[in-house]
């Protein structure tokens, strides 16, 4: 009985995502679907936030006063992103407490790009123009994800990240009209950012074993290869105008396909990276760690003072 | 009134993505582009002047900060060329991040100031600089809220808290007395009717600080001698450091647009 009941409500379930209808917290979803949804959004929430890191390497010595205060405005963005995330995670029954614990004990993820280091000033340009580019086409899309809190969240961030995108470019639009120093200083930028950024799309279709269940609960819309295809023929555009290339010796425009052919991706160095080798990794990791634990008489402090005028509200109301 | 501005909305960036949790990050941030806007303000008005006096500014404009800037100078020039004796800051604003209570009781201090400064300089006879202050005002009310209510509630939360907050208080008051020592050129602003003397502004920024120290169980030091020097043009140890972290680019490629 209770089995049945189970089938009928997934086939309820599945009927209601195939009509292009929301999911909303209070819904009935399978368990599959929740834990799929957190770790995904948790995932997201905390590449925001140790993507704040990278960047934020670089906000004491941006060159100019309007570029410190636009990279201010875009490591602070992020933590919004960071918020709103993890808001929406909670709708599905988790803490945010919690999911930075697992962030801090390695079980959580997050996006790999950050463990590459921010070297030079050109990084900033080419983590806004190639990283936020990638995160974009792969965040597009979940504008229209089933879940309802999460695709809200993503129509806000989808915006400020196109924003910070057009920002990234024109910092490398700026260094590539500049003295040889400069050019060099940008091109170098996009050799070394290009192939993680490939890489952020995940593994080839056949090597990624959530696609299939997460396109059928439309928690995704196109596969990781379909978006990685669409990133490269842009990128493959946009680099021209910049007068530097792709370090790529097999980009290649394709009139068959209509696309650019691209080189192999060093699988080997993604795999590498996610499990902990990557150059910051330790870094990344260490210093969040060492905020939250800096931080921990402050959230201290602020919680025992708020018990405390809450109970002077109810003596005085007494 | 830029160079402070500049240098703690620079301390206050120290904080971007390393902040206590999500929302105060993004809250110190906010506060760090505020003072960086209201710094950009004041450096593009002075270096208005610089460039339409070239006469009257022309020892300042020998400096050999200006010297290799060829044609007009602008706001970058100003916060990235200069050397550490040519900022006329007070030494608050450049002492190093330190923990979150110094942080806040540095920004009470120094906003408890500017809205003073700001509110006397909006009556002043400087149109532009009136302007200016004027923008800025809605602004600092917020940092004086803000980090008058923290204030309160590092004093009187845990045992840490309070202990902490004592010790910022310590090391952070003898550097309070020179935001009310009049400089060369704040009399020169009181000639012409741009500000009065900042030692006006004392009675009013002590009162204001009494009242959160009150609510927060603090007391007033009692120590009264002044570390002062900012605004002669000699800093701290710390300033250098922070000079040659944010001036690197400019000072390796110079000349260059960014």
């Amino acid at each position: 009985m209770e089995k049945n009941g189970t089938i009928q409500l997934e086939t309820i379930f599945q009927d209601r995502i195939d009509q292009e209808i929301r999911i909303e917290p209070k819904d009935w979803m399978p368990d599959k679907y929740r834990q799929t949804l957190i770790r995904q959004i948790s995932q997201h929430a905390h590449s925001e936030i140790v993507g704040m890191l990278p960047e934020g390497n670089w906000i004491t010595r941006a060159p100019s006063l309007k570029r410190k205060a636009t990279l201010i405005a875009k490591v602070q963005d992020e933590a919004g992103h960071g918020l709103y995330l993890y808001s929406a995670a909670e709708t599905l029954g988790i803490s945010r407490a919690e999911m930075i614990n697992q962030l801090h004990s390695g079980k959580a993820k997050y996006s790999s790009i950050f463990n590459y280091p921010t070297l030079t000033w050109a990084d900033i340009g080419a983590i806004g123009w190639l990283v936020d580019g990638a995160a974009i086409m792969n965040q597009v899309p979940l504008c229209r994800t089933s879940y309802g809190p999460y695709a809200r969240a993503m129509v806000r961030i989808c915006k400020e990240e196109s924003f910070h995108q057009r920002q990234g470019f024109e910092i490398l639009l700026t260094l590539s009209r500049g003295t040889d120093a400069q050019k060099a200083m940008c091109q170098d930028a996009i050799n070394r950012w290009w192939w993680p950024s490939v890489m952020m799309f995940g593994p080839s279709d056949e090597a990624s074993p959530h696609t299939a269940q997460s396109m059928r609960w439309k928690i995704k819309r196109f596969t990781n290869d379909e978006l990685r295809q669409k990133f490269v023929d842009i990128c493959a555009e946009q680099v021209k105008i910049l007068e530097m290339h792709l370090p790529d010796p097999d980009l290649k425009w394709n009139e068959k396909r209509g696309h650019y052919d691209f080189g192999p991706i060093n699988w080997d160095e993604f795999w590498q990276v996610i499990g902990g080798n990557g150059p910051c990794n330790k870094e990344r990791l260490a210093a969040r760690i060492k905020a939250h634990e800096d931080g921990a008489w402050v959230r201290e402090a602020a919680s025992a003072f708020a018990a405390k005028q809450q109970q002077k509200q109810k003596a005085a109301v007494a | 009134m830029a160079d402070d501005a500049l240098l703690l909305g620079h301390r206050n960036s120290e904080w971007t993505g390393h902040g206590p949790n999500l929302e105060q990050d993004i809250a110190i941030s906010n506060i760090a582009l505020d003072q960086i806007g209201q710094a950009r303000n004041f450096y593009q008005y002075a270096a208005l002047q610089f460039n339409e006096n070239r006469n009257a500014y022309a020892p300042l404009l020998q400096s050999p900060a200006f010297r290799q800037v060829s044609g007009s100078i602008d706001e970058d020039n100003l916060a990235y060329l200069r050397n550490a004796n040519e900022f006329k800051n007070h030494l608050l604003v450049e002492l190093n991040r330190g923990d979150w209570a110094f942080t806040i009781v540095r920004q009470f201090f120094i906003s408890a100031y500017q809205q003073l400064l700001y509110t006397d300089l909006q009556k002043g006879t400087n149109k532009q600089l009136a302007a200016i202050a004027e923008k800025s005002l809605k602004e600092l009310s917020y940092h004086v809220r803000w980090s008058g209510e923290w204030v309160i509630r590092l004093g009187d939360g845990t045992e840490e808290s309070n202990r902490r907050i004592i010790n910022a208080v310590d090391q952070l008051w003898p550097y309070t007395g020179e935001l009310f020592l009049p400089a060369d050129f704040q009399q020169m602003a009181a000639e012409q009717g741009i500000l009065t003397d900042p030692a006006s502004y004392r009675q009013n920024w002590l009162e204001k600080i009494q009242e959160a120290f009150a609510q927060a169980g603090l007391p007033i030091p009692s120590n009264n001698w002044w570390q002062k020097g900012g605004k002669q043009g000699i800093h701290t140890e710390h300033l250098g450091y922070l000079l040659a972290e944010m001036q690197y680019l400019q000072r390796s490629y110079p000349g260059s647009v960014w």
